[in-house]
């Protein structure tokens, strides 16, 4: 029996949430707002109509070359997912068919790898960058972020991969499929969805990532976390401009990331919540 | 035959993922401590010498250390609180029956992909801003003297952007485990008479018991690492009022160029980070196995 529900109270609760909901989502909106506004407006004092300029993202394209650290964060988020997924996919995949005693432990363990504070390898890491020449290079920051996000693609993959039957397995070996064809016809359709969200979540998490991308990174390499991160001292008014980067900076991951809410939950609790 | 094969075909598929993490565990860990035994200044880096214990105690009695290590704990506290408490009140509200559930899900969740810079930086210029930011609008619309937070309130200030970015993780999870709440077993507390507050002591919470331990954990490892919104924001200051340890640390390594004393802080706070992740294993350990 469904619960019957006042129309009164419903509206009540609509504009509760909604405001609520639009407080919290204000600061995004408000930097899209100023992004809009020329220089002046943008420290007029509180406005939320803007005389609708594009040009901030034109002068923020011209003027610091927004197009570069843009790729940067494509390349990186992309090239170090795929990193780790091929390092992940044969692991989850064993860890998920082919359960040892130990598997629970080693999953734990990569857990633990992840407890690890960044800082605390920052010396080593930044002294074996500079000898090897990595730093501010996209090949090393692929390579840092690939680690740092690899126990958690694992996780991510064991709990879905833990959830294709094995009877399935069985069976295509009652049928006589080789391994290799097992592998192509039967587990991977079955494990595609799986690999897609673990791949979303996770060029998320590396699009975003903000201190190994600060630290290892001064023009060449710097992702648009860097990029942002370098208008802290502000040298005159450039709020505008500011928002303007700042918007094409978080656009595409928040349209990503409202397209991934669920596996969101499941992979940052690796399976516990889903 | 068969599954000694598939054994060792395990073991390979797993090798190069657990190789991996292992020398990334390992090595950069070694050259850590080995580093934090030595004097080394990357200004002078032909003076390296054997140091003992000497970076240790060097970090150890700079005052700016505990001051770093109480505020590491403030910051994690407070942002847990304000996310825990405000993602169960939120969760509870979406959860109710409301018209545009889904739009209201998408802009409560929008904060946690703002990349942490970006949030920072909107926060710092444009709503906390003593001169034009929204919240100076507002005091002064309200007649009062605007509030110059970074300078006044700076790691209370750190504490609510951080809290910004993280409310939508506990919100979107515990809303996930408040909508696996069999709505039978509410319907028949509402029948027996429970009111709203007994149903949620009773019934809600301690369905969401494992759900709150799961944000905990979570948000526990990550916000221990806070850094970027330090650095665009307050810089560790005035003085050290916002230095957390990591911000320490990278202080002390890379704006001070001393390797040894970086490293001597790296290896406490992983020796933190253990007491922390040991700690709230025990605390959590009972309530994830169930």
């Amino acid at each position: 029996m469904a619960r019957t529900v006042s129309r009164g109270s419903k509206i009540g609760w609509t504009i509760a949430a909604w405001l609520v909901a639009l407080l919290i989502f204000f600061p995004i909106l408000y930097a899209f707002i100023t992004s809009l506004k020329t220089e002046p407006e943008a420290i007029a004092g509180f406005s939320l109509i803007p005389s609708g300029t594009f040009e901030n993202y034109v002068t923020v394209q011209t003027q610091r070359d927004y197009f570069k650290p843009f790729m940067n964060s494509v390349v990186l988020s992309i090239g170090s997912t795929i990193l780790a997924l091929l390092f992940a996919i044969p692991a989850a995949w064993s860890m998920a068919f082919s359960p040892t005693k130990r598997t629970k432990d080693i999953l734990m363990w990569m857990l633990s790898t992840k407890m690890m504070p960044a800082v605390a390898v920052l010396i080593p890491i930044f002294i074996l960058f500079r000898n090897f020449g990595l730093l501010d290079t996209r090949i090393g920051l692929t390579v840092m972020l690939t680690l740092i996000n690899l126990p958690i693609v694992v996780w991510m993959l064991y709990t879905y991969f833990r959830e294709i039957p094995g009877e399935i397995l069985e069976a295509a070996r009652m049928d006589g499929a080789s391994l290799w064809k097992e592998i192509v016809y039967v587990l991977t359709p079955m494990a595609v969805p799986g690999i897609a969200s673990t791949l979303l979540l996770n060029i998320i998490l590396a699009w975003n990532e903000a201190f190994w991308t600060i630290q290892l990174t001064t023009t060449n390499a710097a992702p648009l976390t860097a990029f942002i991160a370098s208008f802290s001292s502000p040298q005159g008014l450039f709020w505008a401009k500011l928002s303007a980067a700042s918007t094409m900076a978080i656009a595409p991951i928040l349209i990503l990331g409202w397209f991934s809410q669920k596996q969101l939950v499941r992979g940052l609790t690796f399976g516990a919540v889903k | 035959m068969a599954t000694q094969n598939t054994k060792t075909l395990a073991r390979l598929m797993m090798a190069p993922a657990v190789i991996v993490l292992l020398v990334w565990m390992v090595v950069p860990l070694a050259m850590t401590l080995w580093y934090s035994f030595q004097n080394y200044n990357l200004l002078t880096p032909q003076n390296v010498s054997f140091a003992g214990f000497f970076n240790y105690i060097y970090f150890y009695t700079d005052p700016a250390f505990f001051q770093s290590i109480w505020n590491t704990l403030v910051l994690v506290l407070g942002v847990l609180l304000i996310t825990v408490v405000g993602g169960i009140a939120i969760a509870l509200l979406i959860d109710q029956p409301i018209f545009g559930q889904g739009i209201v899900r998408i802009l409560v969740i929008s904060p946690f992909f703002v990349m942490p810079p970006v949030a920072a930086l909107i926060w710092k210029n444009m709503i906390m801003h003593p001169g034009y930011g929204v919240l100076a609008d507002l005091a002064r619309f309200l007649g009062f003297q605007p509030i110059d937070w970074f300078a006044q309130f700076p790691l209370f200030s750190i504490i609510i952007i951080v809290a910004w970015q993280w409310l939508p993780f506990a919100t979107l999870i515990l809303l996930t485990a408040l909508q696996s709440l069999d709505s039978e077993q509410k319907e028949a507390a509402e029948m027996d008479g429970a009111n709203a507050f007994n149903r949620f002591i009773y019934l809600t919470l301690p369905h969401l018991s494992r759900a709150i331990t799961v944000v905990i954990l979570i948000q526990t490892i990550f916000l221990l690492g806070i850094y970027a919104e330090i650095l665009v924001t307050t810089n560790g200051g005035p003085g050290y009022a916002s230095t957390n340890l990591t911000f320490l640390i990278y202080r002390t390594a890379r704006l001070g160029y001393d390797v040894g004393g970086g490293a001597a802080g790296g290896i406490i706070a992983v020796v933190l980070a253990n007491f922390v992740a040991i700690f709230l294993m025990r605390a959590v350990g009972r309530n994830l196995d169930r």
